[in-house]
């Protein structure tokens, strides 16, 4: 989000929580065409608990009450659900306004015209790399060729400042300033994010994470562009070389936003899909709105936090010790460095850890497609003989004498 | 602009969202997609009465803002329109 306001630190206001949140994040369906290697949600398949059309509605007439500004609406890939243009049409029509990502597989001709034509709708086109082949070896073949086709589409269509989101990576950190003409061709605004080890990116995350000298090539190029390119706030943590950059630097994990999922459970963070997180479920009586105001992981995360081994950090008051999913996700101490840390706290940690991979947290919930599993068919061992049929007239059929 | 905002007859935009928070409101531009927020509840008050008063100056009297507070006010709404939060009509 973009702030603007002197005076009173806004970060103060929302350390200690709001009654609704200003954004969150929902994801409609865990089903994908796409199977990115970081996914953040380890999506693929679709989870037949997924919330119905009439439970989605009954969801944003909460959000309305709550006067919730708009939802970031992500998956999976949003549009593969039959009725997403349906639920877009009723959040805007209930004062709700949409921010959607995608990788650009349904923003056909007709679906850019009909996005350009609603004010209250935003479009983020996922795109890896600037180059087919940096993007297609984490997205997948064909992704950069979608993305691109959808962004020429939305821009004939007279779409204007649609975001090109990039998650960064150790491989697409040289490509920013392409990046950034590629957003200027399609009159798209470029939004770079930070590449979270949760989901399958916690399995990439050590080849793909940007080395030390990329954060710093970053948090330059970052701060010679100001608030023209958007980074969902997600890297407060480079704060820490000492200018702030623009935006809200603190984790608003539960405290200003949160992630619906797919099946209407309530996580701190979209970064966060984990148990450890799971503040509760919209289905239960009082819904989203009882969970966001009575959780109690909610009240815990609205509380002051301490700097733990950060605390005597000169840093710790503009990184605030950085991101709590990256910390969980590699292993490490909720109170310690983030392991980015641009001070190097974080990479002592991280060489600290078991070998073994047993500080790392067990995933507790994964959709990816799974691949062919070989099964050979044998009879039922305590079935003798075949079943009875109901042809069998014979009173003694069926009788096992042991 | 040469006169003061005070002096103008001023608006929400109409993309403009509004919610109310113990420390003042929020603010989310739905055209710019700018967050804001207004520091107490008496600046609220003066926000929400802008479209039925003649001028701003008028909003915040009736509001209750002592004549020496104006100028805070002044600035603060100047902000305001400065971002696109507020929009100048007819009287």
């Amino acid at each position: 989000m973009t702030v603007t306001a002197a005076g009173t630190r806004l970060v103060d206001l929302f350390e200690s929580g709001l009654d609704a949140p200003i954004c969150l994040t929902w994801e409609l369906t865990y089903a994908c065409n796409l199977a990115c290697s970081h996914c953040l949600s380890s999506s693929g398949r679709r989870d037949p608990r997924e919330l119905s059309t009439a439970e989605a509605k009954a969801v944003i007439d909460e959000l309305e009450a709550m006067q919730v500004f708009y939802v970031n609406i992500g998956g999976g890939e949003p549009t593969v659900r039959a009725d997403f243009w349906e639920l877009l049409d009723y959040a805007t029509a209930h004062h709700v306004g949409v921010k959607f990502s995608t990788n650009g597989v349904r923003i056909t001709p007709e679906a850019a015209r009909r996005l350009a034509a609603n004010d209250y709708v935003d479009v983020q086109i996922s795109l890896d790399g600037a180059t087919a082949d940096v993007n297609d070896a984490v997205r997948g073949p064909g992704s950069y060729a979608t993305a691109i086709k959808a962004m020429e589409h939305l821009s004939a269509a007279g779409m204007r400042n649609f975001k090109l989101s990039v998650v960064c990576t150790r491989h697409n950190i040289p490509q920013l300033d392409e990046f950034k003409a590629l957003a200027d061709h399609y009159g798209a605004q470029l939004r770079l994010t930070r590449l979270r080890p949760s989901g399958r990116g916690a399995d990439v995350w050590d080849e793909l994470h940007p080395t030390a000298g990329q954060q710093r090539e970053l948090y330059d190029w970052l701060l010679a562009h100001g608030d023209k390119v958007l980074t969902g706030d997600s890297f407060f943590h480079l704060s820490a070389y000492g200018e702030s950059l623009p935006g809200l630097n603190l984790c608003g994990a539960g405290r200003v936003v949160c992630l619906i999922d797919p099946v209407g459970d309530v996580y701190a963070c979209p970064f966060a899909i984990h148990d450890e997180f799971l503040a509760g479920n919209v289905r239960a009586p009082g819904g989203f709105t009882e969970v966001w105001r009575g959780s109690e992981l909610f009240a815990r995360l609205r509380t002051p936090q301490h700097g733990g081994a950060c605390a005597s950090c000169a840093f710790y008051d503009t990184c605030k010790g950085g991101c709590m999913a990256a910390k969980f996700f590699t292993g490490l101490p909720l109170d310690g460095p983030d392991p980015e840390c641009v001070q190097g706290y974080g990479e002592q940690q991280l060489a600290q850890r078991a070998k073994d991979g047993t500080d790392l947290p067990k995933p507790s919930g994964d959709h990816s497609r799974r691949r062919p599993v070989d099964l050979v068919l044998t009879r039922r061992r305590d079935l003798e003989r075949s079943p009875v049929s109901d042809c069998a007239e014979d009173p003694l059929a069926g009788l096992r004498l042991t | 602009m040469t006169a003061p905002t005070l002096d103008r007859a001023l608006g929400l935009h109409p993309q403009v969202s509004v919610r109310p928070e113990p420390f003042g409101a929020l603010l989310y531009h739905f055209g710019t997609r700018r967050l804001t927020f207004l520091k107490d509840r008496r600046l609220l008050a003066v926000v929400e009465s802008l479209a039925d008063a003649p001028t701003a100056r008028a909003a915040c009297l009736a509001a209750g803002v002592p004549e020496v507070e104006l100028p805070r006010y002044d600035r603060a709404l100047a902000a305001l329109a400065e971002s696109s939060m507020l929009v100048g009509r007819t009287p």
